[in-house]
């Protein structure tokens, strides 16, 4: 049983058993990921790269191990197309900054979705507003799709970089990567994948989307904070310019001339989150054990369950009905604003998150200030579910 | 949980869903916006002054119902009072819904209902809300948010 390998589950909020149904802004660790994290500060406690001591060993070793875990994760050719961040902000902040800058110009363009998070929004109206290249945003259908065919609308040579995610962390929807991929290819463009609701929930093949970048984070994949991954084809990143620089990113330091480490070491400046890396690596080895497949097919009957579950609740609308969805239902209720619902249902220590997800321009789109949304994990049961649906009638007889 | 009776009086939902001085006026000396990104409630303030006196406040926006409730009991609660006086209450209003100090519950008379949110941290923006826009107004500051 999976809910036993998460020690956060067996507490009480206001009285009641917890139910976390907030996956989708941060999963619950398991027992085997926290102790991978303790282990590090409690027994491998040393800095990486650097000395020929035996802690530093064993710690390189496990960060190094951590990398080729993530590669396999992803399906990437080489560790060297690896690189660790803080979290996939960090990671789209790496390919904007280092990537997009020095090879954006005035009149090219950068083409994103009007479903994305803030973070793979701002980051690129930073760069074109450094480089004068400008931001394209293709709209989203009433059921919160990006279709291909209006991705291809917008696509034409100015454009030099598609940038979405993989899954929407507000919505669920699930995008059609490997053609998303194909189009931008089609006309000279790189892409990049926001993939941090999408590495949790399905299957993720860098080489079969034919991905130029593609980043995620620890945190959503039942490991620790602070840690994520960029992916990019190796002459890509051997191509950008410096992301930052310091120690572990050099070969050879003179006041005259520094020369630069090979990659991945190139784009990661200074001591990195080691035991978060490592951390990372004991939540795919968890990840894999239970087979991707198989925790996927199992959501999805959990989100049947729980789609049909909420649309019987009188009042309540689901936003997000995308035909390929992962487990994340966003909705509001006619009689409640979402913000009051998350306080009644915490009440019933039901969790769930409330608000604008960061994804403000796809409030504006449906016309919302905020939506609720319950988000499912691996450790969700049809009881959680059915946890929720009892709290919402608590909200219908306050406020309805 | 006797703190969510607390915080969901009756006079709270009440006023949640059909408030008070929720209109617009046509020559207001002044007005205020504020915003609270963190769950999207947007509210415009609008007076009409006259010296120290606050002979009007209507406002119009949406949000959650405590930031609802809170700016129609606010307006029910200050039009025919001084901006002095106003002033003194908001110190009161936002001591009482911190949990800080010894608010006067007699002073601000109907609006101690939002006492319970002082159990709630993560909804104490949405009670001051009105209460900053009207400060805001007041300054002749052109928006503000309570992030």
């Amino acid at each position: 049983m999976s809910r036993a390998d998460f020690p956060a589950l067996d507490q009480q909020v206001h009285g009641e058993p917890l139910v976390y149904l907030d996956s989708a802004a941060t999963a619950l660790k398991p027992q085997v990921v926290i102790d991978a994290v303790t282990n590090v500060y409690a027994r491998d406690c040393a800095n990486i790269h650097r000395a020929v001591h035996t802690l530093s060993q064993r710690a390189t070793k496990a960060f190094e191990v951590s990398r080729e875990k993530t590669r396999a994760f992803l399906n990437a050719g080489s560790t060297q197309e690896i690189v660790f961040t803080s979290g996939t902000t960090e990671a789209i902040n790496l390919v904007a900054q280092a990537w997009a800058r020095p090879n954006l110009r005035e009149g090219d363009r950068v083409l994103i979705s009007g479903l994305e998070h803030h973070s793979n929004i701002v980051p690129w109206q930073i760069v074109c507003r450094q480089t004068g290249a400008e931001l394209v945003v293709v709209p989203v259908t009433d059921d919160g799709e990006v279709p291909l065919e209006d991705i291809e609308a917008k696509l034409d040579e100015r454009v030099k970089l598609v940038a979405m995610n993989h899954v929407s962390n507000a919505l669920g929807t699930v995008q059609d990567a490997a053609g998303v991929a194909k189009l931008a290819h089609a006309v000279g463009a790189k892409v990049l994948f926001d993939g941090a609701q999408a590495a949790p929930h399905i299957p993720v093949d860098v080489a079969a989307i034919d991905a130029d970048f593609y980043a995620f984070s620890g945190h959503k994949l039942y490991g620790p904070t602070g840690v994520g991954v960029l992916y990019g084809k190796k002459a890509l990143l051997e191509a950008a310019e410096p992301y930052q620089g310091g120690g572990d990113m050099i070969r050879s330091v003179t006041f005259a001339k520094t020369t630069y480490a090979d990659l991945p070491a190139y784009l990661e400046a200074g001591t990195p989150n080691i035991a978060g890396v490592i951390g990372l690596g004991a939540a795919i080895d968890y990840v894999e054990a239970k087979g991707r497949a198989a925790l996927h097919e199992r959501e999805q009957e959990l989100l049947r369950y729980g789609t049909e579950a909420l649309a019987s609740i009188p009042g309540v609308r689901l936003i997000g009905t995308a035909k390929h969805k992962v487990g994340v239902l966003s909705f509001v209720m006619d009689c409640a604003h979402p913000h009051d619902i998350g306080t009644i249902v915490d009440a019933k220590g039901v969790a769930i998150r409330t608000g604008h997800h960061c994804a403000q321009p796809v409030m504006e789109r449906f016309q919302i200030p905020a939506t609720a949304r319950a988000s499912l994990g691996l450790y969700n049961t049809p009881e959680d579910l059915d946890a929720l649906v009892r709290a919402l009638g608590e909200v219908r007889r306050m406020f309805g | 949980m006797n703190e969510l009776r607390e915080l969901y009086q009756e006079y709270v939902l009440d006023h949640g869903k059909n408030p008070r001085n929720f209109r617009a006026i046509e020559h207001p000396t002044h007005v205020g916006e504020g915003y609270n990104p963190l769950c999207g409630d947007r509210i415009t303030l609008q007076l009409v002054l006259d010296g120290d006196d606050i002979r009007d406040m209507a406002f119009q926006g949406a949000g959650c119902a405590i930031s609802t409730a809170s700016a129609s009991t606010m307006t029910e609660a200050l039009i025919g009072r001084s901006v002095t006086e106003a002033r003194a209450m908001l110190e009161e209003f936002l001591q009482m819904v911190k949990g800080e100090g010894e608010p006067d519950l007699d002073a601000l008379d109907k609006l101690a209902v939002f006492s319970g949110v002082s159990e709630f941290p993560m909804r104490v923006k949405c009670a001051t809300l009105a209460w900053h826009t009207l400060t805001a107004a007041l300054e002749g500051r052109e928006a503000v948010t309570t992030e």
